[in-house]
């Protein structure tokens, strides 16, 4: 008998492993980044164009401004950094959670329609109560939509991430509905306009306050996650709901609180750029940020300073690659490669990390 | 009544490419991979397609490479979900990512290096015209509408005809089927679960690489539009179509012609007088909005009805790793 187990043994097999040293995580997370930044290099190369000399350009597209204004490019970049940062906030409780929302595209496009009907409708208010309902409203928006799928999920167990899959796209043609009918400025041309100047948020530095909001976001959710009671429970229902019913939690209602909350900072980011940035509502609002925000989190390990950082970087590669486009004969889109060989180096090293190869051992 | 023929004739000529990518999706879906990069394969099918069939003006190497190029971007998504256990939301929307942005990058830098938008030569696409049948093709109404296609239309039907009689009648079906229930019991039973998880993804993502050609070839009349979205979200409304279809190649057939109904209805519907003056004018946005919302309706029904008639794969988005068990 040993002998046919040992026979039918695979020349490799794989094992997770039980501890892993931080040390070492790092250090392999880092030299995945080093060799993605090498083969997106290679591949412009293969574009004939010189990848020292892109790469250049996208650090300084991302941070060297005009003369005129020495900050621009920085701001330009920190004006990305915020809804991204934001929305992968708002995945960090949900995923902990092990409920895969992929819709924080449309729940941000949601914030920003409920939040716009105040920019529109009762933009007479006082200045400042004007902004707190406007952002408050893209949160109600942002946590109704995940709401939506959350409740299903609990009563019929329909799945989750194709249900906000769908919804991600019937935000976006609400909000073309609104811009082509109800909501138009000039007939016959398909946009809302411009939000009254008494909608618009105010700037701290050149970049609208949004900014600060993510920052304080970002400490918030780490001690929510890693310091509270009902952080606690989201990893417990996240690692095992049979666990957590048994430890007498009722895995119904933290999905859904749970849902709300990822909803809403996700309807936040909608409010904020609506009222930061875009200073009106159109399809682009989101931009593939709801998208993007899935990968930030998850290279980020669900940690809110890590997220930061990475949304940083996704940031300067995004803001840096579409000033080189004007500058060499490039696409921006090898931001979206570069980010795309980052993400698979990072999850092909990760394996090394969480897993060990055991090979067959030599018959003594 | 004409009216009514172009219509039809133009829904079946969207609905192809959608076909393409919801086969191919059903075949990675089977085997209990949720691979949400259809859109960016479809996109390197674009990209690889138009680009052969520009060099070298063959119609076979064009889809053929299509082909491989994105079986070559589901190999990518094999690997690391399979036998990296990667997570498959993560690692799918990486692929989409990643593929649309390779194939802007170079359809960019074939753009500048052919001075203008890139034109495959006229005498390609006559190859890709539609096919005459003598006699049957000019029968009134029946042959515009079901026998005067371009040969894909009809390659899309066969492909996702075959899938699903393998489905149905074959051990290899059968046991694709018994994977996505419940890999381990699979395991068990001696099927080599990595092997056909593999196949299925590989080609699954090649089939979805032939609609991104058809698209950027067929659909877009042989110019690249560079700037433009060439796929423009067909992905997305192919991993919507595979649940609308429950998971039967064969239910996609119908399902994708519906669905290119709706894209291309918002040309038709003014000129259909039989129709209630509020339906011709309804917003264009709402019947762009319909496929997703018919789709969620779909969902929301097969979950509540989930006793009686299950058809999404009980294994969907988990990876299986044998030492768990």
């Amino acid at each position: 008998m040993a002998d046919l187990t040992k026979k039918h043994e695979p020349f490799v097999r794989v094992a997770k492993r039980t501890q892993v040293s931080t040390k070492k995580s790092v250090l392999l997370q880092i030299s995945a980044f080093v060799l993605a930044i090498i083969a997106g290099g290679l591949f412009i190369l293969l574009l004939g164009e010189n990848p020292l000399e892109a790469y250049k350009h996208i650090i300084e597209g991302a941070f060297v401004g005009s003369v005129r204004n020495p900050l621009s490019s920085v701001q330009a970049t920190v004006v990305r950094f915020i809804p991204l940062l934001i929305a992968s906030l708002a995945l960090v409780p949900a995923f902990k959670m092990k409920f895969w929302n992929i819709g924080a595209e449309g729940q941000i496009i949601m914030g920003g329609v409920f939040s716009t009907y105040f920019a529109l409708f009762h933009s007479d208010w006082p200045h400042a109560i004007l902004l707190i309902v406007m952002i408050l409203a893209g949160a109600v928006g942002g946590a109704f939509w995940a709401l939506i799928p959350t409740i299903f999920k609990i009563k019929f167990n329909t799945n989750e991430t194709l249900f906000t899959l769908m919804l991600n796209y019937i935000a976006l043609y609400i909000v073309r509905y609104l811009e082509a009918g109800p909501w138009q400025r000039t007939k016959g041309y398909a946009s809302i306009g411009s939000i009254d100047d008494n909608a618009r948020l105010p700037e701290v530095f050149g970049v609208h306050i949004g900014w600060i909001i993510a920052l304080v976001l970002m400490v918030l959710m780490f001690f929510y996650i890693s310091k509270t009671k009902q952080g606690y429970e989201i990893s417990v229902v996240g690692e095992s709901q049979p666990t957590a019913r048994y430890a007498g939690m009722s895995v119904g209602k933290i999905v859904l609180r749970t849902m709300i909350i990822s909803g809403a900072i996700a309807g936040l980011a909608g409010a904020l750029q609506v009222a930061g940035i875009d200073h009106t509502l159109s399809g682009g609002i989101a931009g593939g940020v709801g998208f993007t925000a899935i990968v930030v989190a998850w290279l980020g390990k669900l940690n809110p300073f890590y997220i930061a950082g990475i949304s940083f970087l996704f940031s300067i590669l995004a803001k840096g690659s579409s000033t080189m486009q004007t500058q060499l004969g490039l696409s921006a889109s090898v931001a979206d490669v570069v980010q795309g060989i980052i993400l698979f180096c990072v999850i092909a090293f990760e394996f090394f990390i969480n897993y060990k190869l055991i090979f067959k051992k030599k018959e003594g | 009544m004409a009216n009514f023929i172009n219509f039809f004739y133009a829904a079946i000529l969207s609905g192809t490419p959608l076909l393409f990518g919801t086969t191919g999706e059903i075949l990675c879906e089977k085997a209990g991979g949720l691979n949400l990069g259809v859109e960016g394969m479809m996109w390197i099918g674009a990209f690889a397609g138009f680009y052969t069939a520009w060099k070298t003006e063959s119609v076979f190497l064009a889809f053929l490479v299509a082909f491989a190029s994105a079986a070559l971007g589901a190999l990518l998504y094999a690997f690391l979900t399979i036998t990296l256990k990667t997570n498959q939301n993560v690692t799918g929307l990486t692929l989409t990512t990643f593929g649309i942005g390779i194939s802007t990058v170079l359809g960019f830098a074939m753009t500048e290096n052919a001075g203008g938008n890139p034109q495959i030569s006229s005498e390609f696409m006559s190859k890709l015209a539609p096919i005459e049948i003598p006699f049957l093709s000019s029968i009134p109404y029946i042959g515009k509408m079901f026998l005067n296609y371009n040969p894909f239309v009809y390659i899309a039907i066969v492909i996702a005809i075959v899938i699903a009689l393998i489905f149905k009648f074959s051990k290899t079906g059968l046991a694709i089927r018994a994977i996505g229930e419940n890999p381990s019991a699979a395991d068990a039973a001696g099927i080599n679960v990595t092997l056909h998880k593999y196949l299925c993804t590989i080609i699954g993502g090649g089939i979805c690489g032939i609609g991104g050609a058809y698209m950027s070839i067929i659909t877009l009349n042989g110019t690249w539009q560079s700037g433009g979205g060439v796929v423009g979200g067909y992905g997305w409304i192919a991993v919507a179509l595979v649940i609308f279809a429950s998971w039967s190649s064969a239910k996609a057939i119908i399902g994708s012609f519906i669905f290119g109904a709706f894209t291309c209805l918002q040309y038709y519907i003014g000129q259909f007088s039989f129709l209630p003056a509020f339906i011709r004018e309804m917003p264009v946005s709402i019947y762009q909005m319909l496929p997703f919302l018919l789709t969620t309706i779909v969902l929301i029904i097969s979950s509540v009805n989930s006793k009686k008639i299950s058809s999404e794969p009980h294994s969907l988005g988990l990876n299986y790793f044998r030492e768990d068990r």
